[in-house]
Parts: C-alpha cells; structure tokens; sequence
C-alpha cells in the first residue's frame, strides 16, 4: 500500500528530526558539562561545579547585569508602548496610520547589528541628537555606549512590537462597548480604567514576558552598543570567555548560568501567558466618541508622532549613510562578494533544512494523533516536537556554539567546520518561528485534503506535485524566507566561529565597523537591512494581509 | 423654530446621511415624526437604513443636512451622552469584566462614584427584569437573554425618556425572544417611555409594535399603525417582510 509507504517514511524522517536536534543540543552540553567537570575535578575543591572558584565576582555581576537591562529595557519598552498603543487604538482614521502600523513591523525583519549602526547614528556621539545638542551649545551630552544603548536598541526592537500586540488587542475590544460608553457618558479616564486597562492588563504579562526573554538573551546589540565588560551580558561575556580570554572554565560557569536563567523565564512565560480569548464580534465597525477635545488630539498626536519618529530615525540613518556610502567600490570588493556568497549558502541551507526539518515532524505528528485514540508514542513524540522546536529558546545559540567550539576544538581550527555549525545553529534559531508558521497550515492542509486524497490513492511523488505542493506552497515559502532572513542577519554563531576564512555579511560588517571603515560599514548595512527587510516582509506577508482587510 | 408638540418624541426633517461606498455613494434621507409614550417599530431589508436611523437619534451619526429634534429640541450640538436615550443593541451591551451590578452601576454614574441608595436602585432594578440576586455574576456566565435583561436594568436605572433597541433580540431563541418582549412591554407600560425598536423579524412587530416605520432603500417608505401595516399585502416590500403570504386571487 504506497500510502502506507509514505507514512512510514515522512514518520522515519520526523522522529530522525528529533533524534538530529537533541544530538546537536545535547552534545553541546555534554561537551560543557565534561569540559566542566574535568575542570572541578582539577581544582583542590572538588565539592561541585557551583562552589568552583570559576563562579567568581565577575561572573555574578555579568549575571546580575543580564537581567538589570532586561528589566529595564522591559519596563520602558511596555512604558512606552502603552500610550502608543492606546492612541493608535483611538485614533481609527488618519492618513498614514497603516504605515505607521507597518513601521512597528518593522524591527522585526532588521538584524541587530544593522539597527544597532542606526542607533549610533542617532544616539551616537557624532550622532544626530548630539548635533542638535550642539546647536545649544551643549556639549554633546548623549553617551550612547553602554547601559544607555543597550536600552535605547532594547526599546526600539520591543516597544513596537508591543504596540503591535496591544493594537491587537485592543482592537478586539467590541465596536459596541465605544458607542455603549458614549451612551453613558464615561470619560476618557474612566474609559481607561473600565475598559482599556483590563485589556491591556491582560495582556502586559505576556508581552512583559516575552520581551525580557528576548532582552535576556540579546547578543549582537549589547556587543556593540556594551561598549565594555562595565556592561556586558551573559551570552556576551560566554562570547569573550571563549574568544578572547580562552577561559573554557568561564564560559561554561556562564552557559549554566544562561540556562537557568533562560529556564526559569520559559517556565515564568508559560505561567504568565494568559489563554488567548478569543471573543467573538458582530463585527460592527469600531466608531470611538472619546478623546474628541483639542488637548487629548494634540495628546495622541504627540506619542505617535514621537514614537514613529524614535522607530524611523534609526532606519533613515541606515537608508542615508548608506546611500553616502561608496556603494560602487563595496560592488567591486572581493571580500564583500565572498561573504556575500557564504552568507547566502548558509541561509539557503539553514533555511530549507529547518523548513524541511519542521515539515517532517509536524506531518509526523500529524500522522500520529489523527487516529481516533492515539497510542503512547504518539503523545511522547508530540510532546517532543514542541520541545524540539523551542529547544534553541532554552540553550541560547551562543551557549550551543560555546559547546560545539569546546568540542570541536581537539580536531584542529575550529573554523573548518564553521560553515556546518553555523548552518545547524541557525536552523535551530529558525525552528520556532518556521513552526509557528506551519503548524497552522500543515493541520489545516491535512484536515482538508488528507482523507480525498487516501481515498484516491495518490501517494508518493504525485502526491506532493498534486496536493501538498500547492497546498502548502504559500506557508512553505514564507517560512524559508523567515528562516532565511533570520540567519542572514545573525552575528551569534558567526562571532565564535568566523575567521579570515569564514566570512558572512554580517561578520564582515562587524569587523569593518571594529577597524573604522564606517563608510564601508554604512554601505553593507544598507544592502543587509534591505534584504532582511525585504525577506521578512514576504515571510510575514499574510498576517499584513489581514491587517488591511480587518 | 418649529412649535413643540408634546405628542412628538423624536422628529427627523429631511435628514441626509450620505456613504462614501462602493460600487456609488448612497445617500439615506428621512423625514418622519415619532410619536411619544408608544413603541415604533423600525423594519425594512437589511441595508435599507434602520440602524443608522437609530444612530442618529442615539447621536452616533451627524446628519449631512436637514436636523434630528429630540423632544423639540435641537439635537445637532448634544453629545450622545446627554440625550435624553438610552441605547441596546444586539450584543456586546455589558463590559465582559466586569460584574452585572457595576454593569447596571454605570448607569447611574459614568465614574461609578455610588452611594447606598444607588445600590438599592440597581437592586431594584435587577428585580424589576427578573434577575434578583444576580449582582455579582460575570457577563460570560449568564445566558444571552439574561444579559440582554441586565440591560435593560442599566436603561431602567438611567430614567431617559427614549429608548432605542438596536435589533435587542437577534441573539437570542425564540422562547427568550418572547420573554424578553413581553419583559418589554409590561416596562414601557409603567415607565410610559417612547421606545425606537429596529427588527427585521415581523413577530416582534406583531407582538410589541403601535406604530411602524417601514424603510426601503434609505427612504422612510411607510409610516402607520401597526395594525394597518400588518394587514398589508402591497407593496412587495412590505409583502415579503410580512412573511410573504401570496395575496388572494
């Protein structure tokens, strides 16, 4: 029965999915817990890892750091967000509101590092903030490096996508509550406590929680805005314990450090986030009668007006000292051409083995509960694809490559294998993001065609030209552009394995912007912020769509 | 200026809302005269103009010309707050988080500032629609009538001569349908208020309505007795709203 051989195989190559990631991950903590053992062994305490001398001032104070500007960068992230939120949910109709909508999107898709140039062209010393400083005769108070620009970078990466979700939900508020309040007669303040605030309360948890995740593990913004070991976070510090120190024993006290930080805010997040409600609506246009006094317009004017132009500014940088740039000489730059060409190897790959990678497991799965009564392996292998797939939250890819670099290290230069590693870190990164994107599809896909086609018998070949191909087009292409923006912009797994030999577009960035040819920099970030960009944007395409149609 | 007639409630003259839409813009234009202390019942297709003639009175929609007088007053400048309406509509009516008396608490004072007799008036009220003891319950766990009763309990608490019901029971089941309208009639019966109901269900006319107001097309197309209009088989419109029973060879 060649249906039944298609089962067996995509079931084959689910579970060798599974197997594959937790070989990846696990070896990396084998290697670190060996490494580290080895190491306690070695030391006159032999009382345990944790009262070795490796856990020492240094390595409390990069901890205690990490989450002080998570906390920070949350607070005012949310902070900001709030009144962004609440006056873009109030102000339903004026011209360029969906673009500013689609500004907030678009953080997202940039690499970090790009957005951290445009950030010093702003914030920087030489940056434009300061020059306006300069017209008073002030002199240049704005010092971006350190905690300042970690925060600055933090707010505008999280504070849009926080008014993104806000937006959300608050648009799902009923039309009929606005008119029903203009009815009663309930001012703006009351409007506030009674109406927007429960929603926004429901919310902040996940949102506050998700952002200090991602602020806790940011890597490539705290190395370059840091500024310094006076501000440096954990990834950041695992990052020079292995690259510049060569202190294995560091870097490993600091990984388990990551983990646990990283595991605790993973269990706090799931605690947190509240069963997404979905209440219905008539659908009645939302109609607001509130905030209708010059003073409350002038208000609203104001925070959207600010918080577009702290998202825009940065970008502008981008878009203008590029264009400044000699983009004529980088064309012809050999080294930009090599790093052009391994950074979109890496992509390709990384991107079509983690799509390929969720598409066997969540088939996989798919397979395994559609019967009726789904046997015990069935719930352990779902139960393992969801872990499989947020594996990489929990071992932050610098913690996955700090193991990889131990373990590679006794076979000789470790960048001879950079180009495989890098490729499997950041088909890991990708993974969460490409399920979240296929699962829905794939379940729908199934749930539509699964049983016509059995019942027809196409099977094998003919079965992915005829129907999953078209079937599941769409979502599988947005996927591998999410993926592959994702790891053309990563600077993570690069910066511990990149050499002479082993450039990617974002390394190459990186070094350039460390020996001062900022013109170069300027022009590289321009072309990596484009296609990143452009990527995400065809990788997020149907959730704009239903933005413009709602 | 034109005379105040008591007798009259609301009064449309020559109002004109005009819709940018697509495939052409539409314009609704209505003129009519609503009588006080009687309950008018609003009809026609959908799309003919029903709610956005409630809205007007309720002060959700400005009129493009022509004037809305609510109790022979011009109602142009009035926010919808402090019309002399109260407002329900077919769902979505209580805020879901909060809890049924500080629903109908609202009512009575948009900051919820209230003060024992408030209490007793909420009490009272959740009495009158048949829901006593149901203070501290939650929208979501109440049925879809008993919301629609709680409601009515805030509109009772807010003593506003005009009531406008934007198709209050759709939702809602037959046998609640029922209940509801007679919950309606014995209150405007003791409150002797003016009630404005838009349905598209001609029991609700058969059961509740004095007089009825028939849209066709944005235009007030018939505006009569309820009785009159119930015995109609022409035009079609009216025909085929009553239920479309073939006229008599």
């Amino acid at each position: 029965m060649p249906a039944g051989r298609d089962r067996r195989l995509t079931r084959t190559l689910g579970v060798a999915g599974i197997v594959g990631i937790a070989l990846f991950v696990g070896a990396a903590i084998l290697a670190l817990a060996l490494a580290a053992t080895g190491e306690a062994a070695g030391t006159r305490d032999t009382s345990g890892v944790f009262d070795a001398p490796v856990f020492d001032a240094y390595v409390w104070r990069v901890a205690r750091f990490t989450l002080i500007q998570a906390g920070l960068s949350t607070l005012l992230s949310v902070a900001f967000a709030i009144p962004v939120a609440l006056a873009l949910a109030r102000r339903r109709s004026f011209i360029g509101r969906i673009w500013i909508i689609r500004l907030m999107a678009l953080p997202l898709g940039l690499p970090a590092l790009v957005a951290a140039l445009g950030i010093v062209g702003i914030w920087g010393r030489q940056g434009v903030v300061n020059d306006l400083f300069a017209l008073l005769d002030l002199d240049r108070p704005v010092a971006i490096y350190g905690l300042a620009g970690i925060l600055v970078a933090h707010v505008f990466f999280n504070m849009p996508l926080a008014v993104r979700l806000l937006l959300s939900g608050l648009d799902r508020i009923p039309g009929e509550y606005w008119l029903v309040s203009a009815n009663l007669g309930i001012s703006s303040f009351s409007l506030f406590r009674f109406i927007e605030w429960p929603v926004i309360r429901g919310l902040l948890s996940g949102i506050a929680g998700l952002i200090f995740m991602l602020c806790a593990t940011s890597f490539t913004l705290v190395l370059t805005l840091g500024g310094g070991p006076a501000a440096s976070t954990l990834e950041v510090a695992i990052y020079q314990a292995l690259r510049f120190d060569f202190d294995p024993p560091r870097a490993i006290a600091l990984s388990a450090l990551q983990i646990m930080v990283t595991a605790v805010l993973l269990l706090a997040l799931r605690w947190l986030t509240p069963p997404a409600t979905e209440g219905f609506t008539t659908g009645r246009p939302v109609r607001r009668f509130d905030g209708r006094s010059r003073t409350a317009i002038l208000a609203d004017i104001l925070v959207i007006a600010l918080a577009a132009l702290f998202v825009a500014t940065p970008l502008a940088s981008v878009l203008v000292s590029g264009l400044a740039s000699d983009l004529a000489k980088l064309a012809l730059d050999a080294q930009v051409h090599r790093a052009l060409a391994t950074s979109l190897g890496i992509a390709a790959a990384s991107a079509a083995l983690s799509v390929a990678l969720a598409t066997a497991m969540l088939t996989t799965r798919q397979i395994l509960l559609s019967p009726r009564r789904p046997g015990r392996f069935a719930h352990v292998f779902s139960g393992s694809v969801a872990a499989g797939t947020s594996l990489v939250l929990l071992v932050p890819p610098v913690v996955i490559g700090a193991g990889w670099f131990l373990l590679l290290r006794p076979l000789g230069d470790v960048a001879r294998f950079a180009p495989v590693v890098i490729t499997l870190i950041n088909t890991l990164m990708a993974l969460p993001f490409v399920t979240r994107v296929l699962a829905p599809a794939i379940a729908t896909h199934a749930a539509r065609t699964g049983r016509l086609t059995t019942s027809l018998g196409i099977s094998g070949w003919s079965r992915i030209v005829l129907v999953d191909g078209p079937g599941l087009r769409r979502p599988l292409l947005m996927a591998l552009s999410f993926a592959a923006a994702l790891s053309l912009g990563d600077l993570g797994a690069v910066a511990l394995f990149g050499s002479q030999d082993m450039v990617t577009l974002p390394y190459l960035l990186y070094s350039r912007v460390g020996s001062y040819r900022t013109t170069d920099a300027a022009g590289l970030a321009l072309l990596l912020g484009i296609v990143c960009v452009a990527l995400t944007i065809l990788g997020t395409a149907r959730e704009s769509l239903r933005e413009r149609t709602s | 200026m034109t005379t105040t007639d008591p007798t009259i409630a609301v009064r449309l003259e020559n109002v004109a809302v005009r819709f940018p839409g697509h495939p052409a813009p539409r314009t609704l234009l209505f003129d009519a005269a609503i009588e006080s202390g009687r309950i008018t019942a609003i009809t026609g297709a959908s799309g003919s103009g029903k709610s956005t003639l409630l809205n007007l009175v309720a002060g959700f929609e400005t009129p493009d010309a022509g004037r809305v007088s609510i109790l022979g007053e011009d109602a142009t400048p009035i926010p919808p707050a402090l019309r002399p309406v109260s407002v329900i509509f077919q769902e979505h009516n209580l805020f879901a988080h909060l809890n049924v008396a500080t629903n109908v608490g609202l009512g009575i004072s948009p900051a919820l500032k209230l003060d024992g007799e408030d209490r007793e008036r909420i009490e009272r009220a959740l009495r009158d629609v048949g829901l006593a003891g149901f203070a501290r319950r939650l929208p979501p766990t109440l049925s879809g009538g008993e919301r629609q009763r709680v409601a009515l309990a805030r509109a009772l608490v807010r003593h506003r001569p005009i009531l406008l019901l934007d198709e209050p029971f759709a939702a809602l089941d037959p046998g609640l349908r029922q209940e509801m309208g007679d919950l309606l009639a014995a209150l405007q019966e003791k409150e002797a208020s003016t009630i404005l109901l838009v349905t598209h269900h001609a029991d609700d006319v058969r059961r509740l309505a004095d007089r009825v107001l028939f849209l066709d097309d944005g235009k007030v197309a018939l505006h009569e007795e309820a009785d009159a209009f119930l015995r109609r088989t022409e035009p079609a419109a009216v025909a085929r709203f009553l239920g479309a029973r073939s006229p008599a060879p």
